[in-house]
């Protein structure tokens, strides 16, 4: 009886030593070579997998980075968003490059057809999918550029970054946000863009996508852009230009200096994280005060200063009523 | 009479409320402007030939097909073209598309505006086909797929029937059983045209049972026409599917992802071979086609031949206005059309009808789970699996969807119509379809 056990025990463990050596030369023989500063670069990647970058996940990016480092002696084109200007840093120290800065992105909603802004004319009762809602019909409000509201963007995002506000029926972004773009491709409408942060998080946007004129846009939506050039006039930095009756600033030529907002009749140039303005001293003759601009919050629900209407304002004192 | 023939796979028996049968075609009075949208047709859209502030005739060429996939557009009235702009086509978008200011009713000098029957065909395929191709002939059963491409064969493969599709099996329209009565002598000659453009000779007539009248009056029509055959067909959902009826008339069944010509069929509804009639023996290109106007509340429901570009506002009311407990108005029936967002939107070459719904029956009832009971199985007529290809394509998953021959999915609603849990089946299989076609065609390029 204990010869059969001591036999099992001598057999299976050669045939185990026998296999182990065989293998231990097999792999030695075979062995791919990988360069271990794949692995220092993945370690220094936020490991999130998202696919911002372009490739199919973290592990492929830090192949890519340090196969770019080895042949052409730089890492131009890649970038990891999520990570940004210091996860870069690493993988330059790691790589022993210099890595250009580049600015820090964020996604910007471009649409403000709010319940309010835009009121519901059709009743959906489809499917809750923005893909599948685009196919179908315009939306409730009748815009046929504008959000959908179903969410399609929250649901792609992988960071918790992006919400629908149950006030407004719109998606906001916050702090979150690593502008890795999944929201963008998610979007049918293509509402959603990849701008610069901005310094002190400042930002100046269109927020509208709808390209139609004026009386078409503005039959839908109160603050939908009408296209009447205005802002494109007053911007003294071609930042921005008019394309079918619809204006964008271009984030790297805007300086921030808020002509625009100021001018636009539709309150469809957004300034986002500025203070709020002081009142200005009593326009000329005839022309109307603008009500302040609403004060907006990094994206979050917009809170308007005052909700006065814009008044009249006359210098002559015999016409008060002018 | 014995058992109808019909088609194997699944199908449903909806309510047949076809409330206008008894109406005769009305002819629409010419509306004051006409809205014409360029993207008429399945496929490219049509380019304008006519600019801002052209005279044009009732019947003249306004848009040029943009495509092999296309069809070109004539004016349905006869005015000044007052702009070329973005107007609002069915889906309540914004499209490109002509307004047409209607300045009395001056037809083109070509057609035959007599009430002659002309049954002599002096006409060869070719010309026969270019015909139709000019005419800006299209589909009129509702998919408006270009009727010229149908006519063309791919090479090595021939054509042995032409079905003439008379089935009109969605619920509420009656256009085209309205058709075959008033017209029966014209669509016979239609269907011999289009017998000898493909060169075959033998051509079916498929009408389901519910159209007694239609089937008598067919069958004597084409008693003495040996190569003609009226076949009566069970009622049965969607058995108007080309699909379908070619399995419940000739007993064949098309490949996955082919074209019937396959089979060796080409179907083509009642209405467009009416138009096929007008357009070779009377050089009437399609710019009228029938429009049934129906509901359960609806005072007088109707059939009519309306222009194409008349506002659907102006065709209730003839139908004797809206109902007040109107919930919801669908263009085309009340199975595979779609709400319209407005009143105000023209129709257009696929308007088969516009339903009017009571509000008590236009509201989908709330989704709950799906209880695995597979009646929407049992239902396809395309022996898909429903809740499965919903599921995947709810997820995202478009590659099984894909695998799972999601593309073969005829979006008759079937299976969303037998649903016990209520859940929109056939808005996610139109979904999967819209993108599985989308990654096929970027495969493709």
């Amino acid at each position: 009886m204990d010869n059969i056990i001591i036999i099992a025990i001598i057999a299976l463990g050669g045939l185990g030593l026998i296999s182990a050596v065989i293998l231990y030369f097999i792999a030695s023989k075979f062995k791919v070579f990988e360069d271990p500063k794949i692995d220092e670069v993945e370690e220094a990647l936020p490991s999130a997998n998202c696919g911002a970058c372009s490739f199919p996940g973290c592990r492929s990016f830090a192949e890519a980075t340090v196969k770019s480092a080895k042949e052409n002696k730089n890492i131009e084109g890649l970038f990891c968003p999520v990570g940004g200007n210091d996860v870069m840093q690493k993988v330059g120290e790691l790589l022993g490059l210099d890595v250009e800065v580049q600015d820090p992105m964020i996604a910007v909603i471009k649409c403000n057809g709010t319940f309010n802004n835009s009121p519901a004319k059709i009743k959906y009762e489809g499917a809750s999918s923005c893909a599948f809602a685009h196919a179908l019909f315009t939306g409730e409000g009748g815009c046929q550029y504008g959000c959908l509201g179903h969410g399609d963007c929250v649901d792609a995002c992988d960071f918790d970054a992006i919400h629908m506000s149950p006030e407004t029926g719109l998606p906001v972004v916050n702090d979150k946000c690593t502008a890795c773009g999944a929201c963008v491709e998610a979007c049918p409408r293509d509402i959603i863009e990849l701008r610069k942060k901005g310094p002190k998080y400042r930002r100046i946007f269109v927020s509208c996508v709808n390209k139609e004129k004026g009386g078409p846009a503005k039959k839908n939506c109160s603050v939908a852009c009408i296209g009447c050039g205005k802002c494109e006039k007053v911007c003294n930095f071609d930042a921005i230009t008019i394309t079918s009756f619809l204006a964008y600033i271009d984030f790297k030529k805007c300086t921030l200096c808020r002509k625009c907002v100021e001018v636009c009749p539709t309150d469809a140039i957004w300034e986002v994280n500025f203070k709020p303005r002081k009142p200005k001293p009593l326009t000329p003759e005839g022309s109307v005060a603008r009500k302040p601009a609403p004060v907006r919050k990094n994206d979050d629900l917009l809170v308007t200063a005052t909700e006065e209407k814009p008044e009249i304002i006359s210098k002559t004192e015999d016409n008060p009523n002018a | 009479m014995g058992v109808f023939k019909t088609f194997v796979l699944g199908g449903i028996h909806p309510e047949e409320n076809k409330l206008s049968s008894n109406a005769p075609i009305e002819i629409v009075p010419v509306p004051g402007q006409a809205i014409i949208p360029l993207g008429q047709n399945l496929g490219a859209p049509a380019k304008p030939v006519v600019k801002k502030g052209d005279k044009v005739k009732t019947g003249q060429l306004i848009a040029e097909a943009g495509g092999f996939i296309s069809a070109n557009i004539h004016s349905p009235v006869s005015g000044t073209v007052l702009k070329i702009d973005n107007v609002v086509d069915m889906t309540g978008f914004r499209r490109p598309g002509l307004v047409i200011k209607t300045d009395g009713d001056e037809w083109d000098e070509n057609i035959d505006r007599s009430d002659e029957l002309v049954t002599e065909i002096n006409y060869t395929s070719q010309e026969i086909i270019e015909k139709i191709k000019q005419a800006g002939l299209v589909g009129m059963g509702g998919a408006t797929f270009p009727t010229y491409v149908k006519l063309m064969p791919p090479p090595g493969k021939k054509a042995e029937y032409v079905i003439i599709n008379g089935v009109e099996c969605e619920p509420y329209l009656t256009g085209d059983h309205r058709l075959m009565l008033e017209k029966g002598p014209e669509i016979v000659v239609g269907a011999k045209i289009l017998m000898k453009a493909l060169k075959v000779d033998k051509a079916i007539i498929g009408i389901e049972s519910n159209k007694q009248d239609a089937i008598n009056l067919m069958t004597e029509l084409t008693n003495k026409e040996e190569d003609i055959t009226v076949i009566p067909l069970t009622v049965k959902y969607p058995q108007g599917g080309e699909k379908q009826l070619i399995k419940a008339t000739v007993n064949r069944e098309v490949p996955s992802g082919k074209l019937p010509i396959e089979v060796g069929c080409v179907v083509q509804n009642v209405g467009t071979a009416f138009a096929v009639y007008e357009a070779v023996q009377k050089n009437k290109p399609l710019f009228e086609r029938v429009v049934t106007v129906t509901g359960k509340s609806v005072k007088k429901p109707s059939n009519f031949l309306a222009r194409i570009g008349t506002p659907i506002s102006k065709l209730v009311e003839i139908a004797e206005g809206m109902p007040e407990d109107t919930g919801k108005v669908i263009g085309g029936g009340p199975m595979m059309g779609k709400a319209l967002p407005s009143l105000e939107v023209p129709v257009v070459k696929g308007s088969s009808g516009v339903l009017l719904m009571r509000d008590k029956e236009s509201h989908r009832k709330p989704e709950s789970a799906c209880i695995r009971c597979s009646k929407c199985t049992i239902v396809c007529p395309m022996g898909l699996e429903p809740f499965l290809l919903a599921r995947v394509s709810k997820l995202g998953r478009y590659d099984l969807a894909g695998n799972e021959k999601i593309m073969d999915c005829i979006e008759c609603g079937s299976c969303q119509y037998t649903c016990p849990a209520n859940i929109p089946l056939l808005d996610y299989l139109r979904l999967g379809k819209n993108k599985v076609g989308n990654i096929m065609r970027n495969r493709k390029k």
